[in-house]
């Protein structure tokens, strides 16, 4: 460094003048978009979400196996085998198999679930008032499981005692009383048993047959995927946005009778809500509970109850749990009046 | 021989290349699925379009991930998905969710695959992610200038300043920029782990970050001595050091960018102005510390203008790689390297300065170089209120 120039303060000053023309790039700080963030959240339509996609309305018509399930658990009654006594009392004898069984639950899903025969929810047992009921239970899961209903039934058939693996078991009653029931795993924890996938409807008709409808089985439920304790979908039926993209088609005027029931575990409460008509809703499917006229029901955790319903218009009938959260999570659908 | 020398090499191999096979073919003898499902699916960045949300997602699991539903702000939401749904191992892609997010809101976006494995991804605040336009690159790289050139330039104006103490003062502030050192160097290795840990858990990114330190700490100590030998000095050249200095200083300002630029873009800083003038009183010291060696000898000009690029135009691009393209493994790794950088020129100095005061017969901790390198620290330290958050 022979030639080389001592710096003069002068020198020192040029080289300052580069911070000043960086004072001038200040002014346009202020113009960059993530630095002034906050104020313009609250300014509605300030945005430019009109153009955004506000609507989310699924156009999968395809039928998966999960769909076809839901379906199938809608309309689909297990009344047993029928025999009549020698009494004259009519005897309905009925297989149930705990499987462990992966459950399509939203498109794509799959939920290591724990079944009886094979869906979420379990099958729909129907009888009359007064029917001797044998449930044949075989657990083929891998836990101990066993079959808990409600209603009227001797303590020891009560579903209590786990059945271990392997091992059968009969429940064995009288249908009584009459309503809308549901059953359910019994075995400890209970929480994860029920939340896997053991429940389900159990109808007992009154003696005196309900008016011919088209009648519908609803049952409510959530899944809880990572297991903490919340679940992250719900549905009716055990598959999500089923009756949404597949609308459950009905006449005109034709009298809807639905079977609902809430085994969503974690949550407190489910609802139903059904746009632009009212229902009755019988509690627990009583004619001699107090009936209510609306639009909008909440059961909690194993509530059910009896809704029925005409359509005075032709159209599609949104219905769907008014938590929105869980509607939008899954448990939304569309009555389709032709 | 020779032949015999080479199949000595290679029967070990082969003989690993049978174990391997036959452990493939039979398994090892703990057959066993795993209790759940493993899926390791990162988002490794989230783009908030006019339209919605755009998610660069990558697998990194051991086996291939189908991608079922997306869940925004606990709603089913409809989606797409490019290349495909199914994701091999190591495969890359884009998530495209039409959502009518909210200006400045948080938004939770959960992805969940065939196996009902849950991968959650977050926006603090949502706000237009910068698109690459010619004025926001501009912007970008005025908020680099800031933060990088322009405090830097101001500490070198304390040359003339510095240029007329003694040696005993120069060598305290010497251990002043030790002590400025030592605390950027803890800084930017936090600062690398901190980014190193976004890096999907494959690349390991906090191992990253150390393997560059280490590595550039041991060639630079390797390359000096190489220079040394070669120019048959035993001093080092102040200039030499000073240049080393501004490198190393020069990555950790990339590492400030990449901060800022990233924490901007994601809608994050919401300082703004403020966290600019933070960080620029924050790195005056920086220069003061690049001027310290050149105390002892006359530079030219041109040596100040050098040293100013190299150490503070890379936060200009710092900014840039952190508000447009931002990949934390990259991140990572050159945060590694600035650190490595750092820690040899603390090495450097601090040997000059024991050289010297063995050559005076003095104690090199002395309460002067004590105060200087105490007071460097402190310095940092209380100048860092302005930028942490």
């Amino acid at each position: 460094m022979s030639d080389e120039k001592n710096v003069s303060r002068r020198d020192i000053l040029k080289l300052g003048s580069a911070g000043v023309i960086g004072l001038a790039g200040s002014y346009l700080l202020n113009t960059i978009p993530g630095l002034t963030p906050a104020i313009k959240a609250a300014t509605p339509g300030g945005n430019k979400h009109d153009n955004m996609n506000h609507g989310n309305m699924s156009t999968d018509l395809s039928k998966s196996e999960g769909y076809l399930m839901a379906e199938k658990l809608l309309t689909t009654f297990d009344y047993g085998k029928v025999s009549t006594l020698p009494s004259g009392q009519i005897l309905r004898e009925y297989d149930v198999v705990a499987i462990d069984k992966e459950i399509e639950i939203a498109k794509g899903i799959k939920f290591p679930g724990w079944t009886y025969n094979g869906t979420i929810p379990g099958p729909t047992f129907r009888c009359t008032e007064g029917d001797l009921l044998r449930f044949h239970f075989t657990n083929s899961g891998s836990h101990p499981h066993s079959i808990h209903f409600h209603g009227f039934h001797p303590p020891e058939m009560d579903g209590l005692d786990p059945i271990y693996p392997g091992q059968k078991f009969t429940y064995e009653f009288e249908a009584n009383p009459y309503g809308l029931q549901v059953y359910h795993c019994h075995v400890l924890p209970l929480a994860r048993h029920i939340h896997k996938g053991l429940y389900g409807n159990f109808i007992i008709d009154p003696k005196k047959p309900r008016e011919p409808a088209l009648e519908l089985n609803m049952v409510m439920n959530g899944y809880d995927l990572d297991l903490d304790g919340e679940n992250e979908l719900y549905t009716v039926n055990g598959y999500a946005n089923a009756f949404m993209n597949h609308p459950i088609k009905i006449k005109k005027n034709q009298l809807v009778r639905i079977y609902l029931s809430n085994l969503t575990e974690f949550d407190l409460l489910n609802s139903f809500h059904l746009h632009a008509v009212f229902f009755t809703y019988y509690p627990t499917g009583r004619n001699d509970n107090p009936s209510q006229f609306t639009d909008t029901i909440m059961q909690c955790q194993g509530e059910r109850g009896i809704i029925e319903v005409r359509f005075p218009y032709k159209g599609k009938y949104m219905f769907h749990a008014h938590v929105s959260e869980f509607a939008e999570l899954g448990w939304m659908g569309f009555f389709e009046v032709e | 021989m020779k032949v015999k020398w080479l199949i000595s090499g290679l029967i070990p191999l082969l003989l690993l290349v049978v174990v391997v096979a036959w452990v493939m073919i039979n398994g090892a003898g703990i057959e066993k699925d795993p209790a759940a499902p493993i899926e390791v699916l990162n988002i490794e960045r989230i783009n908030t379009t006019h339209n919605g949300f755009e998610l660069s997602i990558s697998n990194t699991g051991p086996d291939s991930i189908k991608i079922a539903q997306v869940i925004v702000d606990d709603s089913l939401w409809n989606f797409s998905v490019s290349p495909t749904e199914t994701f091999k191992r190591f495969e890359e892609g884009v998530v495209t969710i039409n959502y009518p997010w909210v200006q400045g809101d948080p938004h939770v976006i959960k992805i969940i695959t065939e196996n009902g494995i849950i991968t959650e991804g977050e926006i603090t605040a949502a706000t237009l992610t910068p698109e690459r336009t010619l004025s926001n690159f501009l912007n970008y790289g005025f908020i680099g200038f800031y933060v990088g050139v322009v405090p830097i330039t101001l500490g070198l104006l304390w040359y003339p300043f510095m240029k007329r103490f003694s040696r005993k003062w120069i060598n305290a502030i010497l251990a002043l920029t030790v002590g400025l050192l030592l605390f950027l160097f803890i800084g930017t290795l936090s600062d690398g782990f901190e980014i190193g840990a976004e890096a999907p858990m494959v690349l390991q990114g906090n191992m990253v970050v150390i393997l560059g330190a280490l590595l550039t700490f041991i060639l630079l100590i390797g390359f000096d001595q190489y220079q040394q030998k070669k120019l048959q000095k035993k001093a080092y050249s102040p200039l030499n050091i000073a240049l080393l200095m501004a490198v190393g200083i020069g990555l950790h300002n990339f590492g400030e960018g990449l901060a800022i630029g990233t924490s901007f873009s994601l809608g994050e800083a919401a300082l703004g102005t403020f966290l600019i003038i933070g960080f620029t009183l924050h790195n005056i010291t920086e220069g003061i510390g690049i001027a310290a060696p050149l105390l002892k000898m006359k530079p030219r000009i041109r040596d100040f203008v050098l040293l100013g690029i190299i150490a503070g135009s890379p936060a200009i691009l710092g900014t840039w790689f952190g508000g447009f393209i931002f990949s934390p493994i990259l991140g990572a790794l050159f945060l590694g390297i600035g650190a490595g950088a750092i820690l040899q020129v603390i090495y450097v100095i601090t040997k000059m300065l024991i050289n010297d005061h063995k050559k005076h017969s003095e104690p090199t901790v002395s309460w002067l170089n004590f105060s200087g390198f105490t007071i460097g620290l402190l310095i940092m330290y209380l100048t860092a209120f302005f930028v942490k958050y």
